[in-house]
């Protein structure tokens, strides 16, 4: 079949505009073949060039003394953590092809991050992954469609997963409006490594033979960057074989044919065929080598017959790398390959020319200067809209609705209701499903504030949590970016770790809309700000945008994920209350000084009242660091027996968190809460405002009096709130009110909601 | 005492199980690749957990057809220990070392959790320094853990003592609640009639270490290296 012709529709199909068709045209001095226009679709999308974006990732912070490899320059960055050892991680987005075709579209997201850490020559040994869905609560058709995702999603993570043998030791799950019909699968992984373990990714060598291993290429996942870099719609479900399909057993053969080849010391450079497949892993190991590269379609082992080369280059079938081996040392590449009974090919060579050239039945089906392809995508400054935030009125509302004459009853309903909030709940039935054991490091299990996990290689222990109010970040992305740092280094705190970097993945909607990439710039400055204050270096990530249902844009929702290292084992610590007679402060503030008072953008609001409404709370940087810094002291010095922040849902549910994630449960009373200097402050506030930079931590009472000494020499306000009690309620004292809750109902709420909802 | 840990494509607990055998002193282990066809010098066999072969068929079904399970039957014919774990207990099913089948679990989902397990026999190797009836904390992590078996093999491992293990609350009583893949008599665990092959779904080499939150695995190690 003859190539469909180069028409302005066609080229219009391949999301490639006439500025960017006339730069093609002059990068070639000639009209480029319809295979050519597939190859530079697919690597000057969104996905492959970050062409939107790119100008605002700059502004990122990405060096500082333990970064071994910067973001941008390898498939991941490399970051020290001290006796030669290093990790590499980051975090990519599964978000449309999990629309589509949830389990599949997770699988390969899982298997997808994994290839780019152990293309870096380290041995990957955990994941965590940020989910969010619409919502799952009610009968609607919508609700029954959400809930289908998630268990698609999950189930999907945890095939992969499990079968090739990472453990999926974190993360969080959110549910909210503005992810329906569009949710978000963001997955990490992490790998260990020497530094001289190091790989690369750059074509070197002229003369150097070209290896394809692994899995065979078939029609599946076609273009699924091009996919991925479009609004979806209702005919996006046709978009389904843009979708691949995951074989996490070739996927383990793999990665340990990989690193047995890597540590044969053959290998000149390795890239892994993630997005836009052959063509991404032949053009940027040219780029990167400053070389060219040369591929013969002939020779690549393929799953079925009369493939033509626009489907060879552009197919996004799984479990496949590109190898630049040494010359001469083609055979150590087949003994490996053979033991482990992988395909394998010579199907190229590393020129002096700097092109890519493929050749297909005798003849050259593309030639394109590799550099200009893979690294001079048009770059585009969008515009972003004004800001507009107004919280004028929010004042009034939160007014009306604290003084509503139910104000004081309604303590007792919400926080039961907050904790049954699938995004508060208990994630235990999405947790068990991932095999987060395996591989013998789960020191903190899921579900504390970050996941700690022993490196058993290195003896290092490090923690990790990622983390984005995307409600904070809906009503003002600079603020809500902020906190989402500040709050993943603040649970690596909670944890007895110190931050190392962070990883990020932006999922916003259509840069096309001013008022979208005003969100984009907002949160990119914000986090940027905040790396810079935490002193995390971003090792790398993602950017996903287009993340649009029918309706409307997702909220700005960028993710981020930073990990820690803990000195010493001694140091680990939980959100679970330990024992009956300790006693339980509140680090920071009850609430801070403004006129929303925590309460904007709160999850009260959202859940008690259908609102996502008024400012985010306010955060200060001196006083999170002086918190973060006077948790590792405490710990540090033995005091403290549990940690929890003060997140979603405020202090209450942070107490009620720690009580329950006891086994068994603990109860606890608070009897010490302050009332205002003014008096005037509402249970509601005291109890669910979310005011940042505050933690609960519960300590021997003979400790008590050196905790508070310790944190009024550090600068951290401390609270004395109550005791943790062997009860079966959990009491607190606000105002001239006590509320009590059974644990019994409590646990119910938080424990069971997810389960049921999902196994009816 | 030196154990074998088999490796099969798709094994991914095997460096686990050699990480937890190299914490008892006077005990070493070294991965056997799955085409080997000897295990002459080892003297206890562990077949670890994992995808082998992706699992795609049924569990362990392929596995059973490596050079290296030849050499397994006759390790175990000669009386040599072995033991399966997770895939390595299914692996020994499918192979016909032990009875009985292990299916999907009952309620259809991957579950990794610590449970509790009873111990129902000390007559084998790995077992004979635990108390009869002592209650085991130790995590599972699997798919397929759902042990299944006709009447009549139930009667028979009933009657020989062949049950190793039980799934039981804390307390050491067997519930449908604790009961956590639906196994047929709560069996968690079950040995050869002579006793030197043992299989279960639990998973010990993720409880030899405190700081993984149990040490209660220990004890199957702990057992087979004062025999």
């Amino acid at each position: 079949m003859p190539d469909p012709a180069i028409t302005p529709e066609v080229i219009a199909k391949h999301g490639i505009t006439p500025e960017e068709y006339a730069r093609i045209q002059q990068i070639l001095g000639r009209d480029p073949n319809f295979t050519e226009l597939g190859v530079f679709s697919v690597m000057w999308s969104e996905h492959c060039s970050y062409k939107n974006s790119k100008l605002e990732l700059k502004k990122f912070p990405t060096t500082g003394p333990r970064v071994l490899v910067k973001a941008g320059e390898e498939n991941a960055g490399v970051i020290d953590i001290g006796d030669g050892w290093a990790i590499a991680f980051k975090m990519e987005s599964h978000n449309h092809p999990s629309a589509v075709e949830p389990f599949q579209g997770a699988a390969t997201g899982v298997g997808g991050i994994i290839r780019d850490i152990f293309t870096m020559g380290a041995r990957p040994v955990f994941s965590l992954n940020s989910l969010r869905f619409g919502p799952i609560t009610d009968d609607s058709a919508e609700a029954r469609t959400n809930r289908r995702l998630f268990a698609g999603v999950v189930a999907g993570i945890s095939h992969y997963g499990n079968c090739i043998g990472i453990p999926t030791i974190g993360g969080e799950v959110y549910f909210d409006e503005s992810y329906a019909g569009n949710p978000l699968v963001n997955v990490l992984n992490l790998g260990i490594l020497r530094h001289d373990q190091i790989a690369r990714g750059g074509a070197v060598g002229i003369g150097n033979p070209v290896f394809y291993v692994g899995a065979e290429t078939g029609r599946d996942g076609l273009a699924g960057a091009a996919f991925a870099s479009r609004e979806l719609t209702e005919e996006s479900k046709e978009d389904r074989p843009a979708v691949q399909v995951g074989d996490p057993f070739r996927e383990k053969l793999l990665l340990e044919a990989c690193l047995e080849l890597l540590a044969s010391g053959c290998v000149a450079g390795i890239q892994d065929m993630g997005a836009a497949g052959l063509t991404c892993s032949t053009c940027e190991t040219a780029s990167r080598g400053g070389t060219g590269v040369e591929i013969e379609l002939d020779l690549v082992p393929k799953r079925e017959d009369g493939m033509t080369p626009y489907e060879i280059l552009l197919s996004e079938s799984q479990e496949r790398m590109l190898v630049i081996v040494k010359k001469g040392q083609e055979q150590t590449v087949r003994d490996i390959f053979e033991k482990w009974d992988l395909p394998y090919a010579l199907v190229g060579e590393v020129k002096d020319d700097g092109m890519m050239r493929v050749r297909h039945g005798g003849q050259t089906v593309v030639e394109i200067p590799a550099r200009q392809l893979a690294d001079e995508a048009p770059l585009y400054a969008r515009e972003a809209a004004e800001k507009t935030a107004d919280f004028a009125d929010f004042a009034e509302e939160l007014s009306k609705i604290l003084s509503a004459p139910s104000a004081s009853s309604a303590v007792q309903k919400s926080l039961v209701a907050l904790l049954a909030d699938p995004s508060i709940a208990s994630k235990r039935w999405v947790w068990r499903q991932y095999d987060h054991m395996v591989r013998l490091g789960a020191a903190v299990l899921p579900g504390s504030d970050a996941a700690v996990f022993h490196v058993r290689e290195a003896d290092k222990f490090l923690a990790a949590s990622a983390d984005c109010n995307a409600i904070y970040c809906r009503q003002d992305p600079r603020e809500g970016a902020r906190i989402a740092v500040a709050e993943c280094c603040r649970n690596l705190a909670c944890s007895g770790a110190t931050p190392l970097a962070l990883t990020d993945n932006l999922n916003f909607g259509n840069p096309h809309k001013p008022e979208n990439f005003l969100q984009l710039r907002e949160a990119v400055e914000g986090m940027a700000e905040a790396c810079r204050v935490f002193d995390t270096p971003v090792t790398g990530g993602n950017v996903s945008l287009y993340n649009e249902s029918p309706v409307a844009a997702i909220d700005p929702t960028p993710t981020v994920a930073v990990v820690g290292l803990i000195a010493d084992p001694a140091h680990i610590t939980t959100s679970a209350f330990k024992q009956a007679g300790d006693v339980i402060i509140l680090l920071g503030d009850l609430v801070e000084n403004t006129p929303a008072q925590g309460m904007g953008a709160s999850h009260y609001l959202k859940v008690l009242h259908g609102r996502k409404a008024g400012s985010p709370p306010a955060l200060d940087y001196d006083r999170e660091l002086a918190l973060h810094n006077a948790l590792r002291a405490l710990i540090a010095a033995g005091l403290v027996r549990s940690a929890h922040d003060c997140s979603e849902g405020g202090l209450a549910v942070a107490v009620a968190e720690s009580c329950l994630a006891a086994t068994p449960a603990l109860g606890a009373s608070i009897s010490h809460l302050p009332s205002s200097s003014s008096g005037t402050t509402s249970p509601l506030v005291t109890l669910f405002n979310e005011s940042q930079s505050r933690v609960v931590i519960s300590v021997r009472p003979e400790n008590l009096d050196a905790t508070l000494f310790q944190l009024q020499q550090l600068g951290v306000p401390a609270t004395r709130l109550g005791e943790v009690t062997s009860g079966d309620t959990l009491e607190i004292s606000a105002g001239p009110e006590t509320y009590r809750w059974p644990l019994a109902d409590l646990h119910r709420a938080w424990a069971d909601t997810i389960g049921t909802l999902m196994e009816g | 005492m030196r154990f074998a840990v088999l490796q099969f494509p798709g094994s991914n607990c095997d460096q686990d199980a050699v990480a937890a055998v190299r914490s008892f002193p006077g005990a070493s282990a070294d991965l056997v690749w799955h085409k080997t066809n000897s295990l002459a010098g080892f003297d206890a066999v562990i077949v670890p957990g994992g995808f082998s072969y992706g699992d795609y068929l049924r569990c362990g079904a392929i596995a059973q057809f490596s050079p290296i399970l030849a050499a397994v039957k006759e390790f175990a014919a000669q009386g040599g220990p072995v033991l399966g774990i997770c895939n390595g207990f299914q692996i020994l099913c499918e192979s016909g070392l032990l009875p009985g089948a292990l299916v999907r679990n009952r309620d259809l989902h991957f579950l990794c959790e610590h449970i509790h397990l009873r111990v129902e026999t000390t007559a084998t190797p790995f077992t004979k320094n635990a108390r009869p009836g002592q209650v085991l904390r130790i995590p599972i992590a699997h798919g397929e853990g759902n042990y299944v078996c006709d009447d009549a093999t139930l009667a028979e491992l009933e009657n020989n003592g062949q049950i190793a293990f039980r799934y039981t609350d804390a307390t050491g009583a067997t519930t449908e609640a604790a009961n956590p893949n639906g196994s047929r008599a709560h069996i968690a665990g079950i040995r050869n009639a002579a006793g030197n092959v043992l299989g279960l779904m639990p998973h010990p080499e993720r409880a030899c270490d405190a700081l993984l939150g149990s040490t209660d695995g220990r004890v199957l190690f702990e057992s087979i290296l004062s025999s």
